[in-house]
């Protein structure tokens, strides 16, 4: 006997009941995926040197450099390739 | 009413002024050019000393294209762990280039302290206009050793979406790499004491691509996600590495020289997100890695941005965890050859195998702390100090080292 999770409907009713959920779920979740972000005068913050996402490019060549050298793994943020025979 | 609309007045011209300013502030970029310089000194306890000086140039244009010219030096002197295991005897080594040798005493991590490089590379990175929302780049970097020279191309697509808040990035490059082993190359799984060679030139060839979605979240944060693939080929041994043929706990009866798979592809996942609390700024970022050697992997990173007046404070927090390669041997066993002297069998020789510890499981801890002072006029001078921690299973993979930088950035 399958799982009725909500009272009062059949197997396949409860399937449909499901599928529509999600169907309309989804529709609930697009105008919220796309109304995040902000305006063009909320970035302020955004526009600071320190909220840029890649971060200081020197720090971050060293620190590649060095676990590439060290550990098995690289990349992830950018290319994985090493460009030196340290591993 | 009309409270409203001198307050509406006002908000406006707040907005002008700000976008005066800030179109001014654009002016001044564009005309100068921005130079970053920097010098790592990394330092291994009893092993490798690395020096590296930095020296980056980048100029942002009035169409907001971008180039950025990078010149890196590399001076690496010290010891490196050549593979062999920890013996109650006293182990002598060949030198890779057979002219010399080295002894290490009983109960030592067998280090090869004939290994010396310096390394320079140079890059060069162009980022087009965005028109229609959509940008383009292109790269080159070139990097020689003495035994190892590489280079590599690299373009990419940038297209923005939703009011500049979606950013979707693909990126290729193309990496050549051509390794000339000093000593010329051994062969793989051959005795360390045949020293038989199978040529002088090796070459390897990286293609990666990177797909990825920059969403701003809110005024305060920033998120990102992107999914790596990266496809290697050729030879991809290290040809100074040997693993132990042991015929009881301690005593090595010979070595071979390792051999890896001339394949490897890997698959990344990565996230980052930035979140501005006003004054500081919070930066986490969290890596998952798998390959087809069995290596998966894990990284978090994690920066806190402690803003002060003209200076700031940035402690640092990474932990990295990997699983071994599905080759990696901390050594072979083996015994005499009945009726053969000097001749050996090995129990079972796998097609591929490697002793190297840093395809072994692995934590590493690294903890740190920058501190970067404004010198005024976009200047910036910083320092940064680290302490990174390796441990494993074995003695060659427990390892600290330090690693202290110093830059200055500034505009001309």
């Amino acid at each position: 006997m399958s799982v009725r999770v909500v009272p009062g409907l059949s197997g396949p009713e409860q399937k449909s009941f499901f599928r529509v959920t999600g169907v309309l779920l989804l529709l609930l979740c697009l105008p919220a995926c796309s109304n995040l972000g902000v305006e063009p005068w909320e970035r302020d913050l955004l526009a600071k040197p320190s909220m840029q996402i890649q971060g200081d490019s020197l720090d971050s060549a060293f620190d590649d450099h060095i676990y590439f050298s060290k550990e098995a793994s690289s990349g992830g943020g950018g290319f994985s390739g090493g460009g030196c025979g340290c591993n | 009413m009309q409270l409203d609309r001198k307050k509406s007045i006002g908000s406006l011209l707040a907005l002008a002024t700000c976008s005066l300013l800030s179109s001014h502030q654009a002016t001044a970029e564009e005309s100068r050019w921005k130079f970053d310089t920097a010098l790592l000194y990394y330092d291994e306890d009893e092993r490798v000393t690395a020096v590296e000086p930095v020296f980056a140039a980048s100029k942002t244009f009035a169409d907001d294209s971008k180039i950025s010219l990078k010149l890196t030096l590399d001076s690496l002197t010290g010891a490196s762990h050549n593979g062999a295991t920890i013996s109650d005897q006293p182990q002598t080594f060949t030198g890779p280039s057979g002219s010399s040798s080295y002894t290490i005493p009983a109960g030592e991590i067998p280090l090869d302290d004939t290994f010396k490089d310096s390394r320079g590379a140079v890059s060069v990175q162009w980022t087009g206009p965005f028109k229609d929302g959509r940008s383009w780049s292109a790269g080159a970097n070139l990097s020689a050793e003495y035994d190892f020279n590489s280079f590599s191309l690299n373009g990419g697509m940038a297209q923005e979406f939703n009011k500049k808040n979606t950013t979707l990035n693909l990126g290729i490059s193309i990496e050549q790499d051509q390794i000339s082993p000093v000593g010329d190359t051994p062969l793989e799984g051959s005795l360390y004491s045949d020293q038989i060679k199978k040529g002088s030139d090796e070459d390897k060839t990286i293609v990666d691509l990177l797909a990825g979605v920059t969403q701003v979240i809110s005024r305060n944060t920033l998120m990102q996600f992107n999914v790596g693939l990266s496809h290697s080929s050729g030879y991809m041994t290290d040809p100074y590495k040997i693993v132990s043929v042991l015929e009881s706990a301690d005593l090595p009866l010979d070595y071979v020289y390792e051999s890896r798979p001339d394949t490897r592809d890997k698959v990344s996942f990565f996230w980052k997100t930035k979140h501005h609390l006003e004054t500081d700024v919070i930066d986490v970022a969290y890596r998952y890695m798998t390959d087809d050697w069995g290596i998966d992997s894990h990284t978090l990173d994690f920066h806190y941005r402690w803003q002060k007046e003209g200076f700031y404070i940035e402690p640092h927090l990474r932990f990295y965890q990997q699983t071994a390669a599905d080759f990696y041997r901390t050594n072979l066993t083996g015994s005499p050859a009945p009726g053969i002297p000097g001749s050996i069998n090995i129990d079972a020789l796998p097609s591929e195998v490697s002793a190297d510890y840093r395809l072994s499981e692995l934590d590493s801890t690294t903890i740190g702390i920058k501190l970067a002072f404004d010198m005024g006029k976009d200047s910036e001078l910083s320092f940064r100090l680290e302490k990174y921690s390796q441990s494993g299973d074995t003695d060659p993979a427990d390892l600290d080292a330090l690693i202290f930088q110093a830059g200055y950035s500034f505009y001309f």
